[in-house]
């Protein structure tokens, strides 16, 4: 890996998005051999035996706590939200990267998009279906969940429409569905592609039915392609919503730490941060295993880079900010929230996560850095678990002490918890695994598209 | 590549085919091509490509699409039932009264109203390009051309049904061999 960032440093500035020597016919057959012809790497089956094996602790964590109920967590009063809404909230934030790439890039026309956003809206289905399990899970009796939606029911009561929790509700799963149907219309010209190359009966039959038919009529894609672009323009306000609502969350309570307007922005510019170190997480090893270099390039993981200095910036700004108002606002509580959270029993989390988050990613600045891939590695992994200690930081550090010293208390995590979490880590990786194994992990009719278009632009 | 259409001139003008499918190399050719069999009369006809082709549709007389207006009618649908849920939810069916708030608290109601606008409108736009596109269709007479699999890698093909009025099972080939298609293939049913 050493020469390859000497090597690829000189280029970087103008590194190609597709290397020069593919045709439609190449960049069809490399992506589909992936799934069809190529052996499946044995990388492939140590990782997928490890992430099964963590859904499996994953089901019998929550069989456990069907039996025995919440009482196994680490949750208490005053710390009520513990490493569930914690997971909830990094989750879905990592979430939010597969949104911004596969919709808020194509509406400003960023052609590098197209060869990560497949795999990145993936990452975000798969995410989005962990987030989801946390809440249910921390309800406590998950089997009642139902009651969050309004049906007609004969108890005759109605949802709280006017708070939060319930907008979460609608947020997260409008989010689902939504990313869903983004996905699966983005797979459907590639599934017929997949449908043509198979040469067995079974896969020739599974990918057509899912292709339902697809042939590439003009008046199709006439068609197909508007609706793609509605679908974008109508996910760029639905991502920017979920997060804010999941910040409302917070920032509708009158916890100290909480009830602050700065959450919305923040909270949205933290998801990006967190996914595009996820993206990247993921994409590193990937373009390595399956030697994808030529169509994931250095390009693309330099402007991820920069996307994440500029959101992780803005994540800066707003750990800035809640210290200077809590100065400023002149009120005890918040004074004592950032006192607290600095100085007090969980200052180590507070500081390791001003480094990863804030001190760390400043590196990216230096352009030798941002093209290193073993150093950008690093700092996607790093990103990612300074994410995960803000959310720890402002969920727990937050109730642990509210108001009166007699309400106080100290929350730590039990080893349900831990299972728990890793679990759903497991639970992405496993579908991650089998989505690399089933389906073509870049859009391979968009990469012809993109041949027809660089071409056009050399004549 | 060879003319796959031996027995051709015997089955002149009879419906027993679906169409004539000329198959070109470039994005560049079939647009021309789709472009000259417009302006040679035909209508009945679909150009086929493994990516989006600008300004293809638009070639074979294709200009009204209809999806817009869906994608804006389901929006419009969520919009309205969205807000109407909860206020039938929190005015009508359970009003609850805490510390004199208006029972219609619309502002705390605009976040669902807001997904719900999305969702319908997500959907709308998803089902309404699979209805209009009739899709699912598994079946289709020009999956029986045994080069059409090529349609999803790197070949362009353009069909002109038999049922045009103006096919002609000798003319409309000579037409599609003269707009430089690099075979022209029989579609059967």
């Amino acid at each position: 890996m050493a020469e390859r960032t000497d090597e690829t440093m000189a280029a970087e500035a103008n590194a190609p998005i597709i290397e020069p020597g593919h045709t439609y016919a190449s960049v069809s057959d490399k992506i589909s051999a992936i799934v069809l012809t190529r052996p499946t790497p044995r990388s492939w089956y140590v990782g997928f035996a490890l992430a099964f094996a963590l859904v499996m602790l994953l089901f019998y964590t929550i069989a456990a706590l069907i039996a025995f109920g919440v009482g196994l967590f680490g949750i208490m009063i005053p710390v009520a939200w513990g490493f569930d809404i914690v997971n909830f909230v990094w989750w879905i934030g990592i979430g939010h990267a597969g949104t911004l790439i596969s919709a808020i890039l194509l509406l400003l026309r960023q052609k590098w998009r197209q060869s990560i956003n497949r795999f990145a809206e993936a990452m975000t289905l798969f995410a989005v279906a962990c987030a989801g399990l946390f809440p249910l899970i921390h309800l406590g009796r998950p089997w009642f969940f139902y009651w969050l939606f309004p049906y007609p029911s004969t108890t005759g009561m109605q949802p709280q429409f006017r708070s939060p929790l319930v907008w979460d509700v609608f947020a997260v799963s409008t989010y689902l569905t939504v990313s869903l149907l983004f996905w699966y219309v983005g797979l459907i010209p590639d599934l017929a592609t997949l449908r043509d190359r198979a040469t067995k009966r079974f896969p020739r039959f599974a990918y057509g039915m899912l292709a339902m038919g697809w042939r590439g009529s003009a008046i199709h894609w006439h068609r197909y392609e508007s609706a793609y672009l509605l679908l974008a323009g109508l996910a760029t306000p639905l991502v920017v919503s979920v997060h804010t609502v999941v910040s409302f969350d917070f920032a509708v309570a009158l916890v100290p730490g909480w009830h602050s307007t700065i959450f919305p922005p923040y909270f949205v510019a933290g998801a990006i941060y967190s996914g595009f170190a996820m993206v990247l997480t993921l994409a590193i090893p990937l373009r390595k295993i399956y030697g994808l270099e030529d169509l994931i390039t250095l390009r693309h993981l330099k402007n991820m880079a920069e996307v994440m200095l500029a959101t992780g910036m803005i994540v800066a700004y707003g750990y800035l900010i809640e210290t200077f108002i809590a100065w400023y606002s002149g009120n005890i509580y918040e004074k004592y929230m950032m006192l607290n959270r600095a100085f007090g029993p969980y200052a180590a989390m507070y500081w390791a996560l001003i480094f990863f988050n804030v001190i760390l990613p400043q590196c990216l600045w230096i352009r030798r850095l941002r093209t290193s891939i073993p150093t950008l590695f690093v700092i996607s992994l790093c990103v990612n678990v300074g994410m995960w200690l803000e959310r720890y930081v402002i969920v727990v550090v937050s109730l642990s002490r509210d108001f009166l010293p007699s309400a106080w208390g100290r929350y730590s995590a039990t080893v349900w918890d831990y299972a728990m979490f890793a679990g759903s880590i497991g639970l992405f990786f496993a579908l991650m695994f089998l989505f690399l194994r089933l389906l073509p992990m870049i859009s391979i009719f968009e990469m012809r598209g993109l041949l027809h278009e660089l071409e056009g632009r050399k004549e | 590549m060879t003319n796959s259409t031996q027995s051709g001139s015997a089955r002149t003008g009879r419906p027993q085919i679906y169409g004539l499918m000329g198959e070109f190399a470039t994005p560049e050719t079939l647009l021309d091509a789709a472009g000259r069999a417009y302006a040679e009369g035909y209508r009945r006809m679909d150009a086929y490509s493994p990516f989006p082709v600008e300004g293809l549709a638009e070639a074979i007389g294709f200009h009204k699409n209809r999806l817009p207006l869906l994608v804006l009618i389901g929006g419009v649908a969520g919009c309205l039932g969205g807000f109407y849920l909860q206020y039938w939810a929190s005015v009508i069916d359970f009003p609850i009264n805490v510390g004199g708030r208006p029972f219609n608290s619309w502002p705390a109601f605009i976040p669902v109203t807001f997904e719900l606008t999305i969702l319908l409108a997500a959907l709308s736009a998803v089902l309404g390009m699979l209805a209009l596109n009739k899709l699912p269709m598994p079946y289709h007479p020009v999956f029986n051309v045994e080069r059409f699999e090529l349609a999803s890698r790197n070949r362009f093909f353009l069909c002109i049904e038999a049922a045009d009025g103006n096919f002609d099972r000798a003319a409309t080939q000579r037409f599609l061999e003269s707009a430089s298609a690099q075979g022209v293939y029989e579609v059967e049913y």
